[in-house]
Formats: structure tokens, sequence, C-alpha cells
């Protein structure tokens, strides 16, 4: 009996230093990827570059020669907009596939990005918003009310939000919308011109103001994200459990409700309505951190940046001389994904 | 027989008498609307007639313009409409039936998507004309539900599989379309973009002529399955218990809705949730959850050509708008809608 009990006991420690172990070669895996995507996207590109020379142009804000100047003005923007925009992505999609217990969940298939994107549109094409500042709360509506509508459509119904209720009805609003924002485009060859580039998702001639602009935005969302990791771990054991446990469940929806929003409102205005990046990341992260929230949420907001950034790097070389955007690169890589994942006989269960 | 036994036989033979009529009504409501729509249709233009000019031109005692106004140029596109809108009507039913999902179209699950990406890549970078970015669209849609169905095999096929993995493929067809969209000389792919919306843009007999043809091919093919897919409707066990080869029905009819899809698609381009909304339409209609084919071929007839008329007449002049903005404008919001109510009976998945 004693020795069950101690046998019990040396398991639970062995598997908890097991999953330490894990966690730690996960965030060295990680940051490993961060530092090649990081170098990646400053000396990678048309302009053939040495690495040293560009690794110092970084750091010399004085140069004037035509590469440095380059790396300085064209390619670390796309490395900032890359990183906030991946790790804004990153942190929304696990927040949302903890929230609504999907896994298929994400910023772009749930719809939320497209409603950012119509509703910046519209701020545009409308009411003749031109700036950054005005349009990103906008985008921030856009996605409030796109997530609501498909939350409150998914969860209505009596096994509540279910993965294909919650992915159809994203889609289904991510259609109509998509088709709303048609309408302010036939016959307007101009604007057009410029959606078909931003649709597709890129990191290339983005404003680097607006992202300095939403930084306090996408800041505050990753606060609210770490407050409600705990609310979260509490919700995966089911609504019911996490009452028990004390947990507040209107309050910790509302919180990480507003995290989401600001995040994908966020993301959508510097980069674009990107998909897959929320959905691929969280699983990755899980694989090494286990069921723990907080370590998801760091976990995936560091490999939403690098898969971002690596996405544009690989954009730069794999169709010279011309270059492959962001959202079609993550697109090709998250897709496959998807589907593996919905063929795995876990796909009900998180 | 007992009292009660035949008190239940009666009830029965009422409910089942009054559904049928209440389709009867349905259907003639549906055939009138459908009349009425098509007369405004061929005699209001820029050229009008007058209902007595109409009714002597279809007797055969038109004058030369108003023959040539309607059998030239207005009845073909209404009739491209029609039949066009039966297409999409019918694939709808027969995927929302098939999935057991009432949000489930080609639409929403790739099936369009993989028509438009392959038409887009016709125009943009083989310089196709109509004829041949129809054939690569109706290829494409082929090509990308086989996918789809092999992808969603896990011995045999399940409802919900097949409708992620569609999502998922209606997002990459979404990034390729992206791609060639952002490849192409501004100006084609301005082109392209009007073909994405979705528009009648023909009004000769010689194109709507094919397209009858093949749906005069899949109609017997639907009525032939349509006995088998309401006993699929009591669930797979149930149906097989009936005699139904459950998996095979199952396949064929998907081929056959894709097949309708792909050719409503190469004939107009993906119009914006024909096929979406006109199954639950005939449902509502109808009052009941069960396959209504007839009724949501007939919705799917009414709406297109309803759409296309207002596409033609809505700005002032002589500007034609796609119908693919009509059916959208009007679509999305009414499709939140059925979203909503469609989830709150339970149905949702």
């Amino acid at each position: 009996m004693t020795g069950t009990l101690e046998r019990g006991g040396r398991l639970t420690e062995g598997s908890r230093t097991g999953r330490r172990r894990r966690l730690v070669v996960g965030f060295a895996i990680t940051l490993l990827a961060l530092a090649v995507a990081l170098v990646g996207s400053v000396a990678v590109g048309a302009r053939d570059v040495p690495l040293v020379d560009a690794l110092v142009a970084v750091f010399s804000p004085g140069a004037t020669d035509a590469d440095s100047v380059a790396v300085r003005d064209l390619r670390l923007p796309r490395l900032v907009i890359g990183l906030v925009a991946g790790a804004a992505l990153g942190i929304a999609g696990a927040l949302m596939q903890g929230l609504t217990r999907n896994p298929l969940a994400d910023p772009g298939l749930l719809g939320v990005n497209a409603g950012a994107s119509f509703f910046v549109a519209g701020a545009i094409t409308w009411f003749g918003v031109t700036t950054a500042s005005g349009f990103v709360w906008f985008a921030f509506a856009g996605s409030a009310v796109a997530a609501v509508v498909v939350y409150g459509i998914g969860a209505i119904g009596r096994e509540g939000a279910t993965p294909v209720k919650l992915a159809l009805a994203g889609t289904a609003v991510t259609a109509a919308f998509t088709s709303l924002l048609t309408i302010t485009l036939v016959g307007d060859v101009e604007t057009l011109d410029r959606y078909r580039f931003w649709a597709v998702g890129s990191l290339v001639g983005r404003d680097l103001d607006t992202t300095l602009l939403l930084l306090p935005f996408v800041a505050a969302g990753a606060l609210l994200a770490i407050g409600g990791a705990r609310a979260l771990d509490a919700i995966a054991l089911g609504d019911d459990v996490a009452r028990g446990l004390g947990t507040n469940l209107p309050l910790a929806r509302a919180v990480v409700g507003l995290a989401v929003v600001l995040l994908c409102g966020s993301a959508t205005a510097m980069a674009g309505p990107l998909a897959f990046v929320g959905l691929v990341v969280p699983h990755v992260a899980r694989r090494f951190t286990g069921p723990d929230y907080r370590a998801i949420l760091v976990l995936s907001a560091l490999l939403g940046g690098a898969l971002l950034l690596l996405a544009d790097t690989i954009g730069r070389v794999i169709v010279l001389p011309g270059e492959l955007e962001a959202g079609l690169v993550v697109a090709a890589i998250g897709a496959p994904l998807m589907i593996a994942i919905i063929r795995s006989p876990r796909l009900a269960r998180l | 027989m007992s009292a009660a036994a035949v008190e239940t036989a009666d009830v029965v033979a009422r409910v089942r008498r009054a559904r049928r009529r209440r389709a009867t009504v349905v259907l003639s409501v549906l055939v009138a609307l459908l009349v009425v729509v098509a007369a405004a249709s061929v005699s209001v233009g820029s050229y009008s007639l007058t209902l007595p000019d109409l009714l002597a031109t279809l007797a055969g005692r038109g004058s030369r313009a108003d023959n040539l106004a309607v059998f030239g140029l207005r009845l073909p596109r209404f009739a491209l409409a029609v039949l066009v809108g039966v297409a999409f009507g019918l694939s709808g039913a027969l995927f929302q039936n098939l999935l057991r999902n009432p949000l489930a179209s080609p639409d929403i699950i790739g099936v369009s998507g993989g028509a438009s990406a392959a038409a887009i890549a016709g125009i943009l970078l083989l310089g196709l004309g109509s004829v041949g970015t129809s054939l690569l669209a109706f290829a494409g849609a082929l090509a990308v539900a086989t996918a789809i169905y092999l992808l969603a095999w896990r011995g045999g096929v399940l409802g919900y599989r097949f409708v992620l993995v569609g999502i998922a493929t209606a997002f990459l067809m979404q990034a390729v379309i992206g791609y060639l969209l952002t490849r192409a000389e501004i100006r084609e792919a301005s082109g392209a973009f009007v073909w994405l919306v979705g528009s009648i843009s023909s009004t000769r007999w010689q194109d709507v002529a094919p397209v009858a043809v093949a749906l005069a091919v899949l109609l017997p093919a639907v009525i032939a399955l349509s006995r088998s897919l309401t006993a699929l409707d009591l669930g797979d066990d149930a149906a097989s218990g009936l005699g139904v080869r459950v998996e095979r029905t199952r396949a064929l009819g998907i081929l056959v809705a894709v097949a309708l899809a792909a050719l409503g698609t190469a004939a107009a381009g993906p119009v914006a949730f024909v096929a979406f909304v006109s199954g639950p339409i005939a449902r509502r209609l109808l009052r009941t959850g069960a396959a209504a084919l007839p009724v949501s071929a007939l919705v799917g007839a009414l709406v297109m050509g309803a759409a296309d008329f207002v596409a033609q007449h809505l700005l002032p002049g002589d500007v034609v708008l796609p119908v693919g903005i009509v059916t959208g404008a009007v679509g999305a919001p009414y499709l939140l809608y059925l979203l909503a109510t469609a989830n709150r009976t339970g149905r949702g998945a």
C-alpha cells in the first residue's frame, strides 16, 4: 500500500521534472527559431547584403550607404510589424481556443479578422477616414462585432460551441463580410489595386507609424490575456468545474474577449487579415507546455512572431525575382496543418 | 385494429395530407412569382414592352423590335439566370442534406473556391475566353471536391470532417486567388474580380444551351437519388436497414451536388449565397426539416431571376451591376440571421 503510494508520488515527481524539461526545450527551440527569424528578416532579401553588414546597419542609425538604408528603412519595419502582429495573432489564437475549448479557433477562420477588414474598408470608403489613428477604432469595432456574432451564433443550441458549428459560423461570417466588402470595390479600380495586396496579408509597404500607434493596444491585450490565463485553465476543465473552482465566468469571458478584440483588430490593421497563424501556433506551443495557459500564451506569442517573420523571409526568396506575401506562405503551411488537426482523433477534446 | 391505432393512423394521414397541401401551395406560389419575374425581365428595359405587346409577342404576333428584345436578348439572359439558380439551389440543398448541416453549402466548403481559383488562373495566366474559363471552373470544382473527399476519408466520410476539411480548403483557395490577383496587371485583375463577384453576362442562346443540356443530364440523377437521400435523412443505421447503401449513396450525392455547383459557377461565376440560402428558405416555406429539393430548386431560380432583374435596373442608365453584388448585399445579412436562428433550434451541427 505504502509502496504503491510512494511509487505514485515518485511517478508524479518524475513526470513533473519531465514536463519542466519539455518546457525548457520548448522555450529553447522557440527562442532559437525567433533568433533565426530575426536575423533572416534583416539579412535576407532581393538586395544581397552580407550578414555582418546587415546586422551592423541595424545598429548604426547614421549610415547612409544604400545597403544600410535598405536594411533600416525596408527590412527593419517589416521585422517590427511581423513580430508584433505575429505575437498578437499567436496570443489571440490561444485565447480563442481556450475560451471556446475548440482546437480550430483562429482569428482568421472565425471571421474576426474579416470583420476588422470590412470595418476598415468601410471607414476609408464611406466615412473618408484616412489616418491610421482614425481607422484603428473601426478595426476594433469590426473585430468586436464579428467575434460577438460568431461566438453568439456558434454557442447557441444544445451542444454549445462545437468545432463544426463555430468553424461554419466563422466561415459564413467571413463570407458575408467579404461579400459586403466586395460591393465597395467593384468598379473602383484604384481601391481594388490597394486592396488586393492588403487582403492576402503581408508585411510589405506597411506603415511603421500604425504599428507604433497600435503597440499600446497590443500590450494591453497581452496583459489582459495573462490576467485571464488562470480562468482559461479552469475553463479547460469544463464550465461547471470552473464555476466550482470559483471562476467568475462572465467576467473571464469579457476579459478574454476584450483581449482577443484588441489583439486581432491591431494585427489586422497592421498586416491585413491573416489566417492560420493563430490556429497553428498554440497547437505547437501546447506540445511543449501541456495545459498551463500562462506558458501556452507566452510561448504562442514568441512562436507567432517567429512564424510570421519566417514566412515573410521565406516569401522573399521562394519566387525570385519576385516576392510571395507572408499571408500566402502562412496559408500554404497552415492549411495542411489544419487538415492534419481535423484528421487527428483528438479533434473534439481541448 | 384497436381504436387508438385507428386514431393514430388517422392523425398521420391528416398530417401527411396537410403537408402535401402546403407543398402544393408553396410550389404554385413560387411558379407564379417566377412567371411574374420572367414577364418583368423580358419586358422592362431601355426599350420597354406593355403587357399586351408582350402577350402578342409571345403568341408570335410581335413586331421585329419586340421579337428581338424578348427572344433575342432578354429571354436568353433570364433563362440562363434561372438555370444557374436551379443548379445552385439544388446543389446547396443536396449538400446540406448529405452533410446533415444546414450551413454546409458549396460556397462555404471550398467547392466554389476551387472553381474560382481554376477560373481565375485561366483568365489571368492562360488568357482564356468565357468557354475555356467555364470548362476550367468546372474541372477545378471537381478536382477540389475530390481532394476534400479523399482528405476527409477515414474509414468512411463523416459529415463534420468533410465540412472542416472543406473550410480549410476554402481558405487555401482564397490564398491562391489572392496570389493570382496580386500577380496580374490591375486591369486584368479588375476583370477577374468581376468574374469572382458573379454575373450573367451573356444574352445568347448559344451560351444557354450547354447549361441546359448539362442540367438535363444532372436532374434525372438527382431524381434517381432522392429516394435514398430521404432514407439517409433518418440516419446511417436506419438507412442501411432500409436497404440503402449509405457510403455509395453519399458519394454519388456529393458527386451530383458538386457537378451542379460547378455548372452554376462555370456559367455565372460564384454568385454569392444563392446555394447557401435556397435550402433553408425552402425548408422554412414547407415547415419541414426534410429535403425539399424541388422547392429549393425553384427558390434558387427565383432568387437568381429576381436578383439579376434588380442588378440590371437598380442603377439609372444602362449600368448593369454584376448579379453577385445584389445577392451579396441581400444575402449576407439574411445569412447572418439564418445562422442565428438555425442554431437556436439545435440543428446547427
